[in-house]
């Protein structure tokens, strides 16, 4: 283990023998191919829903996303990250994204391998840089957006997953990730982003009985998931 | 002069009635712009205002809409419709009412859009949406009056800003338009009638006799009132025998959460059975008309209720009202009162019950306002943004608009007249483009000006989303309660989302007078099943907590000064001279600090009397101060009077710490975290229309699955400190939960002069603090511990500690 994943804060697990890190921030990490994956940023949401005649939302979600990822990309040195789908708010928005934000993701994209996974918001290709993809299969892992029954080693996101616990009669809620045997469901990344808790059905149909929530924030919790 | 015609007086004599001097009053001043009348409940106030309406209308002639009649509650449009109703009958008046509130059916809406009728019965929401329309023009064509019902309660809310701007809009419509406003009895009628008028006409002000004086006093009970809390469940016993010898008992509490304690423990004592109910505004809207129908059929002995009862119909058969707790304001005492024989000229009876020794004090100083008619209520100050904000989309809905004209229209509703140009044109670029530092997006602007410089709607669908959202009412996020295995069962009630979080299958806790246990949350629904126990193991879900006013602070501060205190039990008189012995009796211009150590902890008792909120404030702001002092602060708990906070280390130099310049620091730094900040925020974010709370989405799948108001919040902190609504929640908290204006008026009545007493024991004043409920943890790493100590526990009783993972992976 080097220095910088020891003062990294996340919470180490395995998967189909492949050790990965949950970090605070929301993304993963997988130190043995210097890996970051991060899924539903949602850039550019204020931009849609602007241009749906709904309220102007304050356009800095874009900007607070990037500067985290940004911080994440230098804190693990990751060479290769993947953006698990839904990374822009729908296809408009990606080619509505300024170009001071389109630079500055060019930037993050130099001396990296990129992947944009194909989502529901964002089906089409981007304009910005990278490899384009329906899925990545990294065995022993596949990346894909949204999670396939009877798979193992697989990596997805889609369902925002949020997790509540009660600590001392206060109720903390936190983004998490869920974990269990087979696979990873990633918490959204984007900062405009709502969740969804563990304990909706579609989660606890999706996630073994013995799955863990680790909830993000500046130490990452561990939890048995909220049902 | 209207002369009154004489089937009117043939139908007054039939009845036996004759017209009072005050209806007569308002018959005269008919065609004055504006005029407020101030009576007691049961004057035939309401008719008062009517009166010039129906002689108007009786000669025929008059086509489409003539009146408009507003009141805070739909229950008393539609009370209103039948009342005028029986009139118009009888005398066979060729007049048309109806009533026009959210639950209107949307047929008959919009019918009456294009054929209204001659009086219309509505709340502000409702006005507010009919403004809305490109066709308001047409809607209100030939209006000539307008009757604000219940004023005074409108006054003191963004509700009433509301109206207020919407009239302004009327008025540019129908010039000619009359306004009348019907008032409780209120402590700067002034006030109001500037509210009222159209700035700066004037407003005449008419007062109807009062009556006779309430029959007001304290509830003798065997039992002293405990020290702490706010039950009252020792005068259970005496409150039973008043509702035995009384036809019908109306008990308000204070809180929702001591109704349902209260109205619990009632049942559990009440061996005679007698017919009692419990209404509050939490409870299921057929189960408050289910109570709402047995009072009015006179089936019913007693009703405990909160201030959902404050307002509304007339019931003729209250004979008794009893104020279970202090008041903490004496304005609502008196319109409480009120609520009790709306037969003219019958005095009120009221009985005060302390709820706890101090409220001893409270109540007997609100017992001495009530006599010397000194009323509360503090100034509103300037008229809201946020509301401003929402009248500009809703301009923007009926048509193009011009900035010049607006603004004109604006400053001429009393509580804006002197909002500057500036400031209006902030909120104006608000609602256009979002007024961020950062401009984004601005092909996507929400209103744009056209080519001849008016204003309008960029996209016709933003329309819909506006008017969905349309009102002032922040219900804080609730979800429904309902039995499980009843699928589509009545509902009991609503309970807060915070306080749903926070329990555990199994807890059982009290709503609508029945204990449940809570059994699993599922879409949004609490299901909960009927628990046989006798005590509820949580005590039941929060509630608004009034603060103590700053009026009847300063008359206990008053009290205090006393050499001594015959007027009080002899109980309560052995405490405060024990106090003041022992230790001192705070002043009014001096702020008292005991500092004292107990179980091994250091103690501060800061006597600030600011009202509960503001002591809680305060309890924030000095412990912060505390921590970065190194006197490390464990927890505090405040009163309406005190603040009491424990920790390692005594304070020693008050100065510093209660420093209005560090104070002041000290809120700026804290609200930027702080989560009533963030229900500040929220609720003025909904009402400028940054957030919608319905949408088309919303509505079809009942709930949308949409990012928190809080991660706005911080965004707009991060990036754009300096943004209009971060301004006007900064205002907001000046006030309300926050209060921090509380805060700054104590710091300026003490002036400096703080006495800090050190002591060698726990001093009477402050021995009740230990007992109060509500303790509030230093907030800080402390969020971080608690998580890490109790994902530990949890992940160990699931036998899914770290070892036991690496095993099963």
């Amino acid at each position: 283990m080097t220095r910088e994943e020891r003062s990294m804060n996340g919470y180490d697990f395995t998967l189909a023998g492949q050790r990965l890190v949950a970090l605070g921030s929301g993304a993963l990490y997988w130190p043995s191919k210097a890996l970051i994956c991060v899924s539903d940023l949602h850039l550019g949401k204020s931009e849609r829903r602007a241009r749906r005649g709904e309220a102007p939302l304050p356009p800095y979600e874009t900007r607070d996303t990037l500067t985290r990822l940004e911080a994440d990309l230098n804190k693990t040195g990751a060479t290769t990250v993947i953006c698990l789908g839904d990374s822009f708010d729908d296809d408009a928005a990606a080619r509505g994204l300024s170009e001071d934000d389109k630079l500055w993701i060019i930037a993050l994209q130099a001396g990296r391998r990129w992947v944009w996974i194909e989502g529901n918001h964002d089906p089409g290709p981007v304009e910005l840089g990278g490899a384009h993809l329906a899925e990545l299969p990294l065995p022993p892992l596949v990346f894909r957006h949204i999670a396939q029954p009877g798979h193992s080693g697989e990596v997805s996101g889609h369902y925002h997953p949020k997790a509540t616990i009660r600590a001392r009669g206060r109720a903390i809620t936190r983004p998490a990730f869920l974990i269990d045997g087979d696979k990873v469901v990633m918490p959204a990344y984007g900062t405009y982003t709502g969740g969804l808790h563990s304990h909706n059905a579609a989660l606890a149909g999706l996630m073994r009985s013995e799955a863990l929530a680790v909830m993000t924030g500046p130490m990452p919790h561990p939890v048995p998931m909220p049902r | 002069m209207r002369s009154v015609p004489d089937v009117f007086n043939r139908w007054f004599a039939l009845r036996g009635w004759s017209i009072h001097p005050h209806q007569f009053a308002m018959l005269e001043r008919a065609d004055d712009p504006a005029t407020l009348l101030i009576a007691p409940t049961g004057g035939g106030k309401t008719l008062a205002g009517f009166l010039p309406t129906l002689v108007d209308l009786a000669q025929g002639g008059h086509d489409g809409l003539h009146t408009l009649y507003i009141s805070p509650l739909k229950a008393l449009a539609a009370d209103i419709r039948r009342n005028l109703t029986t009139p118009i009958t009888e005398m066979d008046l060729p007049i048309r009412v109806e009533d026009r509130t959210g639950d209107t059916p949307a047929s008959r809406k919009r019918r009456q859009r294009a054929d209204p009728p001659h009086i219309l019965l509505t709340t502000p929401e409702s006005l507010a949406l009919l403004t809305s329309y490109e066709d308001a023009p047409r809607i209100f064509k030939g209006l000539r009056r307008v009757v604000v019902d219940e004023i005074h309660a409108l006054a003191e809310s963004k509700r009433g800003d509301q109206l207020m701007l919407a009239l302004a809009r009327l008025q540019t419509l129908c010039p000619d338009l009359r306004r009348v406003g019907l008032s409780a009895t209120v402590e700067d009628p002034g006030a109001i009638a500037r509210l009222l008028a159209r700035h700066p006409d004037p407003c005449a002000i008419l007062e109807a006799d009062p009556g006779p004086e309430p029959d007001i006093s304290m509830l003798e009970t065997d039992q002293a009132p405990p020290w702490a809390g706010g039950g009252a469940a020792y005068a259970i016993p005496a409150v039973l025998e008043q509702v035995k010898a009384h036809t019908t008992t109306l008990i308000f509490h204070n809180t929702r959460a001591q109704a349902e304690l209260f109205f619990h423990n009632l049942w559990l004592a009440n061996e005679d059975a007698l017919p009692i109910g419990i209404h509050h505004g939490s409870l299921d809207r057929q189960q408050r008309e289910r109570v709402e129908g047995a009072m009015q059929r006179g089936e019913l002995r007693a009703i405990v209720c909160t201030g959902s009862l404050d307002l509304g119909i007339d019931w003729g058969d209250v004979d008794l009202v009893i104020q279970i707790g202090a008041p903490k304001n004496v304005k609502r005492l008196v319109q409480r009162i009120g609520r009790a024989n709306h037969r003219y000229n019958a005095p009120s009876k009221a009985l005060l019950v302390p709820a706890n020794r101090f409220e001893i004090v409270e109540c007997r100083a609100a017992l001495q306002a009530v006599r010397d008619h000194d009323l509360d209520g503090e100034p509103r100050g300037p008229g809201p943004r946020d509301v401003l904000c929402q009248h500009i989309l809703i301009t923007a809905c009926a048509g193009p608009f011009e900035a010049d004209a607006l603004y004109a229209e604006v400053t001429s509703a009393g509580a804006y007249a002197d909002l500057s140009r500036a400031d209006f044109d902030a909120c104006l670029e608000f609602c256009a483009t979002g007024g961020y530092a950062l401009r984004a997006y601005d092909q996507w602007q929400r209103l744009k000006q056209m080519p001849d410089g008016r204003w309008h709607l960029r996209d016709p669908r933003s329309a819909r989303l506006i008017r969905m959202n349309i009102g002032t009412i922040q219900d804080t996020d609730t979800l429904k309660v309902r039995m499980r295995r009843t699928r589509g069962g009545k509902p009991l009630g609503e309970i807060e989302e915070g306080f749903a979080a926070s329990l555990t299958p199994g807890d059982t806790f009290l709503i609508g007078g029945q204990i449940v246990r809570f059994e699993s949350l599922r879409e949004m629904v609490v299901e909960v099943s009927r628990d046989k126990g006798r005590t509820p193991k949580i005590a039941t879900f929060m509630g608004t907590k009034f603060a103590t006013s700053t009026q009847l602070s300063d008359r206990i501060l008053s009290m205090l000064a006393q050499d001594d205190w015959p007027e009080l039990p002899t109980h309560a008189r052995d405490w405060l001279h024990l106090q003041r012995d022992l230790s001192s009796l705070p002043e009014k211009g001096r702020l008292l600090i005991e500092s004292f150590p107990h179980d091994g902890r250091e103690h501060v008792c800061i006597y600030g009397f600011a009202g509960r909120n503001a002591q809680q404030t305060l309890g924030l702001l000095v412990t912060k101060r505390m921590e970065e002092m190194g006197l490390a602060p464990l927890g505090f708990v405040s009163t309406d009077y005190a603040t009491l906070i424990w920790g390692l280390e005594p304070m020693t130099d008050p100065a510093p710490i209660f420093a209005p310049d560090a104070l002041r620091d000290g809120l700026e730094q804290w609200l930027a975290g702080n989560a009533l900040m963030k229900r500040t925020f929220r609720a003025s974010a909904t009402i400028a229309g940054l957030i919608q709370r319905n949408t088309p989405q919303a509505r079809k799948t009942g709930r949308q699955a949409t990012f928190s108001s809080d991660i706005l919040y911080d965004t707009l902190v991060k990036y754009d400190p300096g943004h209009l609504l971060l301004d006007i929640t900064r205002q907001e908290a000046m006030r309300g939960l926050i209060d921090f204006g509380r805060i700054e008026q104590m710091l300026s009545r003490v002036g400096g002069r703080i006495d800090l007493l050190r002591l060698a024991r726990v001093t009477p004043f402050a021995a009740p603090l230990f007992l109060e409920a509500g303790r509030t943890p230093v907030e800080g790493a402390a969020q971080e511990r608690l998580l890490a100590e109790e994902t530990a526990k949890l992940m160990q009783l699931a036998g899914l500690d770290r070892e036991g993972l690496q095993s099963r992976a």
